[in-house]
């Protein structure tokens, strides 16, 4: 069970009272009423009639925490990742725990890292972002020369193109955090590329750029000139503060609704050309294989997608029957969110979630469903659907035009199966 | 006039207006600036915005461009320029053979990619596949997948050997590649020399089998109208297969250690 080891420490807590009165009782004696109100959490020293210690003594003062941190409770809050699934860990992946968030801002410290060659630290004096190519006149930033320009802010998604890549043959991962968990909607704040590509004078038969990244992995991609223009940004903060290293510090590019692959870290280089360069990220790699050998290329969009974070397989339901909240995150790279539906049938009946917060143009949006469990078992789902139009499609339907060796942009339906006795897993069904 | 130029200009009028209006609202106003929606290139060309504009552009000359950053130098760009494109733009000088090739691979690349480019581990597999795209377990390598050799001496000089990255060049580099393209039998000739001059007529066999996204038409399907919202299948769902089952998803307590 995956949130065995939540309450490591600060007393008994709700949860591992629970998960004693399963082992001590059985799972059937949870049923009844009084084994519910028995599970009242905490531990009695500190609940009334008694004052507990914090009521009496003073805490850490100002500055004692001079760069904050959550509480010490929250320690299971964290990213993860799949040892088995690649050859290193320089060039992996860790997940966002997006099943301990809600809202539609990731804290910092919580985004994916997706790496080829490790995170680069680079002394922002030593940053420089050189453009050449079709140019009139080659140009080279300073972090500093960045910061002059008009600057903007935006909310947006980036989603790794592999993000549920693991589930294209079946179920696999049985948790939220691994299955969707390669997200993360940050606010930005940034130089608009178009900006600086007026400041270099674009060439007439220029179309493509190629980005490139300063770790040694030394990414790159080829980026169409018409999106360069539209609504790309060369960021340099993330929620306020400065890019975290593994991040891109001190500056990553971002490329709104398209996979996260070319929103390249570390951004040093901007190349103005005539056409793509077809380098190893977007041939070997980012490229989609379809059931009869042929590929796609430049699948840069990522489609409608959604998730329900709470319940999922690390967040179980404990209360048994009543009134139930289920919370879950929906975007799209084609533009807002429109609407979500979710399912407690396994997509026989559907009803329209409440979208509650700001819903932005590609970007996370949230959403509630509110019901009244009467603690059978549910096949949750939730359905996204976009500003165009799209309506997120059951993994079934995408197996059928792709096959299961895509790798990529895998943003089919997701299943959870709530057991009688609030556990959920991952599943596939019919 | 070139399109950046017309770009240029329409930004320069904006931020015109947004100086007339003074210093504390210039930056609300130019901070507008990247907020025009989609297609600003096209209007740029309509006359309406440039008349809008224009009085604003005239009573205050805009400094356009900004007149930020420097110019970047020949030796600096020919420091960091080291990409490659399928038609031969930006290949080092060099040569070298797939003989003299593999002990450079032997001694750098095949403790992780195995003598035949077969791998070790988990390490990338560079060699052989052939025929198994269209099967149930496909092997991606340059030779059965890869539609560029350009895309192989490109990303080995950007970034291998993994942990030693820029770290060939010239013959050496043009042998390892060389090499590579014998192990999956593009060139047939271990002494066939390839070069700075030849290398864009090696051609890889499943170039022809990469095409644009078409999703949008393939997939037109999953824009619907109104998706269906009751009695959408019949019975009750049947659980196919489980994630429980496959047992392979990280436990808390298994994760990174957190200070």
């Amino acid at each position: 069970m995956l949130n065995k080891n939540r309450d490591h420490d600060a007393g008994l807590s709700r949860r591992s009272l629970l998960g004693k009165s399963l082992a001590l009782g059985g799972a059937a004696a949870l049923g009844t009423g009084t084994a519910a109100v028995a599970a009242e959490p905490g531990n009695p020293q500190n609940l009334p009639p008694n004052v507990p210690e914090w009521s009496k003594t003073l805490g850490d003062g100002v500055a004692v925490r001079a760069y904050g941190k959550p509480s010490k409770h929250e320690a299971n809050v964290i990213r993860r990742d799949v040892e088995w699934l690649t050859a290193s860990r320089e060039s992996s992946v860790s997940f966002t725990p997006l099943h301990e968030l809600d809202g539609i801002i990731t804290p910092n410290g919580l985004c994916f890292e997706r790496h080829h060659s490790g995170i680069a630290e680079l002394d922002p004096n030593d940053y420089r972002l050189m453009i050449h190519g079709l140019v009139d006149k080659p140009l080279m930033f300073t972090l500093q020369d960045l910061e002059r320009f008009p600057r903007t802010n935006r909310i947006y998604f980036a989603e790794c193109a592999a993000n549920s890549g693991m589930e294209w043959r079946g179920a696999q991962m049985n948790a939220c955090q691994f299955t969707h968990g390669m997200i993360h909607n940050v606010m930005y704040t940034g130089v608009p590329l178009r900006v600086l590509l007026e400041e270099a004078g674009v060439k007439t038969n220029a179309k493509w750029l190629l980005l490139e990244g300063a770790d040694s992995a030394a990414m790159t991609r080829s980026l169409p000139l018409q999106k360069a223009l539209d609504d790309c940004l060369i960021a340099f903060r993330m929620n306020g503060e400065r890019l975290r290293p593994e991040n891109g510090y001190p500056v990553r590019i971002c490329v709104p609704g398209w996979e996260a692959n070319m929103w390249v870290k570390w951004l040093r280089r901007i190349e103005v050309g005539d056409q793509p360069w077809h380098h190893r990220e977007e041939t070997s790699k980012y490229t989609d294989l379809l059931e009869n050998g042929k590929a796609r290329r430049f699948t840069y969009v990522m489609d409608a997608k959604s998730v329900i974070t709470n319940p999922s397989p690390q967040a179980p339901l404990r209360h048994k029957k009543g009134f139930t909240v289920i919370s879950g995150i929906a975007w799209s790279g084609r533009g807002k969110i429109a609407r979500v539906d979710v399912s407690l049938d396994g997509g026989r009946n559907w009803r329209t979630a409440r979208l509650d917060g700001p819903v932005l143009d590609k970007s996370m949006a949230r959403f509630y469903a509110e019901f009244d469990w009467n603690g059978q078992e549910l096949f949750l789902q939730s359905r996204a659907i976009d500003e165009t139009g799209y309506v997120q499609p059951t993994k079934d339907e995408l197996r059928k035009v792709r096959g299961v060796n895509s790798v990529y942009h895998n943003n089919g339906i997701q299943t959870w199966r709530v057991s009688p006795e609030g556990e959920v897993e991952n599943v596939e069904i019919a | 006039m070139s399109r950046s130029r017309e770009i240029a200009v329409l930004s320069g009028m904006l931020l015109a207006v947004a100086v007339i209006g003074g210093a504390g609202f210039a930056m609300a106003q130019s901070s507008k600036l990247p907020a025009k929606p989609p297609g600003k290139d096209a209007a740029a060309k309509t006359a309406p915005a440039q008349t809008a504009a224009a009085p604003a552009a005239a009573a205050a000359p805009a400094k356009m461009p900004f007149g930020i950053g420097r110019e970047a130098k020949p030796e600096e760009i020919a420091g960091w320029d080291i990409d490659v494109r399928p038609d031969g733009q930006g290949l080092p000088p060099g040569k070298g053979t797939a003989r003299k090739g593999e002990d450079l691979f032997v001694t750098q690349c095949a403790a992780c990619h195995g003598e035949f480019g077969e791998s070790t581990g988990r390490w990338p597999v560079l060699a052989g596949g052939a025929g198994t795209l269209a099967s149930h377990d496909p092997v991606k390598t340059i030779g059965s997948y890869w539609p560029y050799a350009s895309t192989v001496i490109d990303y080995v000089r950007r970034a291998m050997p993994f942990g030693n990255a820029q770290s060939l060049e010239g013959d050496d580099l043009y042998s390892i590649v060389a090499y590579l393209l014998y192990l999956n039998d593009v060139i047939t000739d271990q002494d066939q020399e390839i070069s700075d001059k030849s290398f864009p007529t090696v051609k890889l066999s499943n170039e022809a089998n990469f095409f644009d996204d078409d999703r949008e038409v393939s997939e037109k399907a999953f824009w619907k109208k109104e998706p269906c919202m009751t009695n959408c299948a019949a019975g009750a769902p049947k659980v196919l297969g489980r994630a429980r089952a496959i047992d392979v998803t990280p436990e808390d307590g298994k994760g990174p250690r957190v200070e």
